[in-house]
């Protein structure tokens, strides 16, 4: 845990370094596409009332926007690394170009790794009376970490509540009197190896990381509107190799899982049903693809085509009944999925039960209907939030990670390592290594 | 039957966007190209460096230094010698003909001279250096033309001196030397040491003379301090230090109430103002006591 938390420190130092020197990109490594953003930090300028425009989301400007097809991606993790790495450097190459600028710091996010939600508690006795930073610092050290294996590590750890005695829901304690502070901390583990191989793909393209999200949290992010995230929703990002869930409740995310399911495998049962080739697949998939089939269906015949030379095989015509037949069992395999994991992290339970659909699977019509029927009734579909400079086609449901993620590199929440260091935990050595050092050096 | 014609065929699927990813090597370029520092370095300092860099390999040969000199000399001198530039004439205005022809011949260089060689701050500074000047404008003029407007000094009063007889302004400063005093017969004299730095006081107390003024034949400074009114037929008003003008004033009111002046009467004391006293002619003569009589 102390490595990590260090690591971390250090990504937030490097972030803080990425945003002073005012440009900074974002990446979204998917299973279908790679979206490289850069930002541009504008110093904030304060205006006579005191408010920023836009509430504060106008702090920054997408100054260049670059999309490339995912390569060497399954699942959301990295596959083959040299094809991963050369997507990345495509999408970072365009997005520089079109900004005109070099970056140097990425803040990226994935949805793969196999993500896993734990619910900590710690509580810990106030030392004189009135809630201090090092209060807050202590607390969140006392949390019992669970033991999440080996190979595993932290990605977020949120504090999403705070209680002292017997009053809950303090977001921010410090000050409060009381004898015993207690929080609930929402750590989300991931596969090191994972994280491992993308931190490697991305160091290859000389960038800095600055910094690492969950796709699931950061989608959440830009989906959701503020009273969503404050009574309760789930985001389900159906991407093209996973679909990841987040449920956010008082504006945290309490809980993130993903499905490795996607729209890629969709696309996978179009091909094998109809014996076509991938592109072909999808292109059926993304022009006249559906899951609800009506009698119009029926009459309206697709031109399947092939290149075989055989006749019958090139003449080939498949209703769109058929196509919907193919695809709607994979969809509504994906909902049970996630149905099954809402109802395992106790979704049910919360005040409001909005769920929003995004990511590029999102957008096969008749979707959101479907969804209401294994879902639950308030279902609606989600896009990105408007940031300022971002380009026509790159406000669609398919980047709503990209977004989440700029969102979350200018105004991200406090996690655990953004609070002090409780007293006792300091490394007693580091001032003898700093002395050390200093005569080694000089 | 089978138609003959095939049905339309659907458009072949597009192939997916090329999007090549970069080398290595092109994407490191392009960042390298893309960083402010060098991109500046590279458009200005490059071409910044190439140019000094010509420049100095041309210019460190002596011969060739020398060479460019003397033809930025030539190009000079041949700017400066257009007729344009050139000045025939001085014009020489609100001088007498004696100092025009002086200011004539303190012009430093012969007419016609290119007016880029005329330094008339140190010519306007020369002309000032004579007395009879008071200031003088500088100007060349269209066509050629040097206009000197002279503003001369105007002789007030007559300051007989070691040296001869002087013609001072209102200010004490010298005009020019009068060697006839007949030729102004209309200015006042005054003389004794340090009277030139008392001609304003002196002129005042010829103003304040009023009737006793044809009578006057001069004024002297006494002492550096005082003045002393000598009349005809030897008679003298021996002025105070302070307040003379007060003092020719009661004077000429005396005069003309009294005909004070009018008597036989060799000095008029006024250096005290509390006891004013007068003095008969021939009691030097005389040598007596009671020749004084105390004041009205």
């Amino acid at each position: 845990m102390r490595d990590l938390y260090q690591a971390q420190r250090a990504m937030r130092a490097m972030r803080r370094a990425a945003l002073q020197r005012g440009v900074v990109a974002v990446l979204d490594v998917g299973s279908s596409k790679i979206a490289c953003l850069v930002l541009r930090f504008e110093a904030e300028v304060p205006r006579e009332d005191g408010l920023g425009a836009l509430a504060g989301q106008s702090q920054f400007r997408v100054i260049g926007a670059a999309t490339t097809r995912a390569r060497g991606m399954r699942f959301g993790e990295v596959d083959a690394m040299q094809e991963t790495e050369r997507a990345i450097r495509t999408a970072v190459q365009a997005a520089q170009k079109m900004a005109q600028t070099r970056v140097d710091h990425v803040i990226a996010c994935f949805s793969g790794a196999r993500p896993r939600s734990y619910g900590l508690a710690g509580d810990v006795q106030i030392l004189d009376g009135q809630v201090s930073e090092q209060d807050v610092a202590r607390v969140l050290a006392a949390c019992d970490v669970p033991d999440f294996g080996p190979g595993r590590e932290v990605l977020h750890a949120h504090p999403v509540n705070f209680a002292i005695d017997h009053r809950s829901g303090f977001t921010d304690p410090r000050g409060h009197v009381g004898n015993r502070l207690a929080t609930d901390m929402h750590l989300l583990t991931i596969d090191t190896q994972a994280v491992q191989n993308l931190i490697y793909c991305i160091r290859r393209c000389d960038l800095e990381i600055a910094g690492f999200a969950s796709s699931a949290y950061v989608s959440g992010l830009s989906s959701l509107v503020e009273d969503e995230q404050e009574l309760g929703a789930a985001c389900i990002d159906i991407g093209g190799g996973s679909t990841g869930i987040s449920v956010f409740i008082k504006k945290h995310m309490i809980f993130a899982e993903t499905i490795r399911l996607g729209g890629d495998h969709v696309t996978l049962d179009i091909s094998k049903g109809l014996q076509v080739p991938l592109a072909t697949a999808e292109r059926m998939k993304t022009i006249h693809g559906g899951v609800q089939a009506t009698g119009m269906d029926d009459r309206e015949m697709i031109e399947i085509g092939g290149d075989s030379g055989d006749w019958e095989k090139d003449r080939r015509r498949v209703s769109r009944t058929e196509l919907i037949g193919i695809m709607r069992p994979r969809v509504e395999e994906i909902f049970e999925e996630a149905r099954a994991i809402l109802d395992a992290a106790g979704f049910d339970q919360l005040p409001s039960q909005q769920i929003v659909l995004t990511g590029g699977g999102s957008q096969i019509p008749g979707l959101d209907l479907l969804a209401a029927r294994i879902l639950g009734q308030s279902v609606r579909l989600g896009r990105p939030l408007r940031v300022q400079g971002l380009p026509q086609v790159a406000t669609g449901a398919p980047f709503s990670a990209t977004v989440g993620l700029c969102l979350f590199a200018a105004n991200p929440q406090d996690e655990w390592w953004d609070f002090e260091i409780p007293a006792e935990r300091y490394p007693a050595r580091s001032l003898r290594r700093a002395v050390k050092w200093f005569k080694d050096n000089w | 039957m089978r138609t003959l014609r095939a049905p339309r065929r659907p458009a072949a699927p597009t192939a997916p966007r090329r999007d090549p990813a970069p080398s290595r090597l092109a994407f490191r370029a392009e960042r390298l190209w893309l960083t402010p520092g060098f991109r500046r370095a590279l458009r200005l300092g490059l071409p910044l460096l190439l140019v000094t860099g010509l420049a100095g390999g041309y210019l460190a040969d002596g011969g060739r230094r020398a060479a460019l000199q003397a033809d930025l000399a030539d190009l000079r001198l041949s700017v400066e010698n257009r007729p344009e530039f050139m000045v025939g004439l001085m014009a020489i205005d609100g001088a007498s003909p004696p100092v025009a022809r002086a200011i004539r011949k303190m012009l430093p260089v012969t007419l016609p001279v290119s007016s880029f060689r005329l330094d008339l701050p140190a010519f306007r500074a020369a002309i000032e250096q004579i007395d009879a000047v008071a200031s003088a404008d500088l100007q060349v003029r269209k066509g050629g033309v040097l206009q000197v407007v002279v503003r001369e000094r105007v002789p007030v009063i007559l300051w007989r001196g070691r040296a001869g007889l002087e013609m001072l302004d209102a200010t004490g400063h010298r005009v020019a030397t009068l060697l006839d005093r007949t030729a102004r017969g209309d200015l006042p004299v005054i003389a004794g040491v340090g009277a030139d730095q008392a001609v304003g006081e002196a002129l005042e107390v010829l103003a304040a003379a009023g009737p006793v003024t044809p009578r006057i034949r001069g004024l002297v400074r006494m002492g550096e301090r005082r003045w002393d009114v000598v009349l005809d037929r030897d008679q003298r008003i021996l002025l105070p230090e302070e307040r003379p003008v007060a003092a020719m004033q009661r004077v000429a009111a005396l005069d003309q109430a009294e005909d004070l002046l009018g008597r036989d009467i060799a000095v008029v004391d006024l250096r005290n103002e509390m006891r004013p006293t007068i003095r008969l002619a021939g009691t030097e003569a005389m040598g007596t006591a009671d020749s004084e009589v105390v004041g009205q």
